[in-house]
């Protein structure tokens, strides 16, 4: 046994007795990142497809809120900084090796997307809209024929920003709980499962939610598959991260991550899709806000406790 | 060159000097410290073993701060000596988080600081402050590849080891065991 004592004395704010740098800020942005992420991910794939009238509400309704979660998980991460008036030094430097850096410049490519995306069904949406100037009216025009050219890159940072919010962690070697390579698909999964979501709580056609639902129900399956492969790889892992993962099996994490995450936030918001598919009654609000709920919840356990957990010397 | 330290456990008293010397040296702000003595004690009574060591920043080859830091904040300095560049510093924390000895601190200023191996002092020649103020003279500093340095001299001769080298930051604080 090792017990470790400061006899110089140490008391470190925010470090000592367990590192807590990250607060409320950082987990509710990879929340909002991954929830833009996944509803801008899916506007994006059906109009490629082809079926921007069947699924009015993912590809017109839900975007939306796109920017408004982008734009406010942004404000977030800014709260966060503590040398906040040098925060522009972030886009004077391109630092590939540093997950933080690219994934700033990702939220700068993909901001901007989801605001001309949102901006282009304004008018379809909101028949008394009107842009006004001239110049705004011809980029419309554009945008509306070239909506393909512009659905393709927005699937594709939607992708890598759902992963980001994952990698922001899992890149971290010192933090035994987050340096896992899962934790980027495992981010990504759950952020489009909580887009899924959202879209089910704004549509109100009954084929477009049957099939965003039987989308979320596999989405929710892959998810479980991939906490049980997490937990699995830890426990096969070396002691730090033997010790990482019994704060969730056993220790002080387990309980509000299985009822609040597993249970509530996964399954049984899947046992109620599956019901209302089989024709049940069921208001799809009770599992909607579950699963975004559990995802939340599941963002700020995740940064809680792998901040806790360290390296033994 | 490739500066380090070696730091004998065996001498080390726990007498917090090179704390307080690095403290005055380097205006570390109340309530904060750039190096700290731990006491590890190892096995259960009656057979236990104690250990006193002077952490500090490992000054790590390959620094996973240097890498995550998205402005290029931290970097390296002649000599593999890590540095933080203040008015680069945009205080997210990454660099915080990613270090497995939880040797950087927030500045109440909003950047973020450590150890600089009072890179000030080397640079005219002396040795840090904890260094040359220690009173057992249990730490030694220089540059790993000068072969006729006290530090190698030192290295050749006794059995040491480096904190969590299996965190894979390569460290180049060693301590004599």
């Amino acid at each position: 046994m090792k017990e470790e004592l400061f006899v110089s004395g140490r008391n470190i704010p925010n470090i000592d007795p367990t590192l807590n740098i990250w607060h409320w800020q950082i987990p509710s942005y990879l929340f909002l990142g991954g929830l833009a992420a996944g509803i801008l991910f899916f506007a994006g794939i059906f109009t490629i497809m082809g079926k921007e009238d069947k699924m009015a509400a993912t590809v017109k309704k839900a975007p939306m809120l796109a920017p408004i979660a982008l734009i406010l998980g942004l404000f977030l991460l800014f709260m966060d900084l503590k040398h906040k008036l040098w925060f522009w030094q972030l886009y004077t430097t391109i630092r590939l090796e540093s997950p933080m850096g690219w994934g700033a410049w990702v939220l700068m490519i993909m901001t901007p997307i989801s605001l001309v995306w949102s901006a282009s069904y304004m008018t379809e949406l909101f028949p008394k809209w009107d842009w006004k100037f001239k110049i705004l009216k011809t980029f419309e025009a554009w945008v509306i024929k070239n909506r393909i050219l512009i659905a393709w890159p927005m699937v594709i940072y939607a992708v890598i920003l759902g992963i980001y919010t994952g990698i922001l962690l899992s890149a971290f070697n010192a933090r035994p709980l987050w340096n896992t390579s899962i934790l980027g698909p495992l981010f990504l999964v759950s952020g489009m499962s909580t887009g899924a979501a959202v879209i089910l709580l704004i549509s109100k056609d009954h084929k477009e939610r049957k099939i965003m639902g039987k989308i979320d129900i596999l989405l929710i399956v892959i998810e479980l598959f991939f906490i049980t492969h997490l937990f699995m790889g830890y426990k096969a892992g070396s002691e730090a991260q033997i010790d990482a993962v019994n704060l969730f099996l056993g220790g002080s994490f387990t309980a509000p991550f299985f009822a609040f995450v597993v249970v509530l936030g996964l399954i049984f918001p899947a046992l109620l899709e599956t019901m209302e598919l089989r024709g049940y009654k069921i208001p799809i609000v009770v599992p909607a806000v579950l699963i975004l709920l559990g995802g939340l919840i599941f963002r700020f356990l995740i940064v809680e406790a792998g901040q806790i957990t360290r390296y033994l010397y | 060159m490739r500066y380090a330290m070696a730091i004998d456990t065996r001498k080390c008293v726990g007498c917090s000097d090179c704390v307080v010397a690095c403290q005055t040296e380097n205006d570390v702000p109340l309530g904060f410290c750039r190096d700290w003595v731990k006491e590890v004690v190892d096995g259960t009574y009656p057979n236990v073993s104690i250990e006193l060591r002077s952490e500090r920043c490992n000054h790590c080859a390959n620094s996973p701060c240097v890498r995550c830091c998205p402005t290029g904040a931290s970097h390296f300095e002649d000599g593999g000596i890590v540095l933080v560049e203040h008015n680069k510093c945009i205080g997210c924390g990454a660099c915080i988080e990613s270090c497995p000895y939880e040797a950087r601190y927030s500045h109440p200023d909003g950047y973020v600081d450590k150890c600089t191996f009072c890179i000030h002092r080397v640079r005219q020649g002396s040795d840090p402050a904890c260094v040359s103020v220690c009173p057992t003279r249990c730490m030694y500093f220089g540059d790993l590849e000068d072969p006729n340095s006290r530090l190698v001299n030192v290295l050749k001769n006794r059995k040491f080891k480096s904190l969590a080298p299996e965190a894979g930051t390569k460290p180049q604080i060693f301590y004599l065991l």
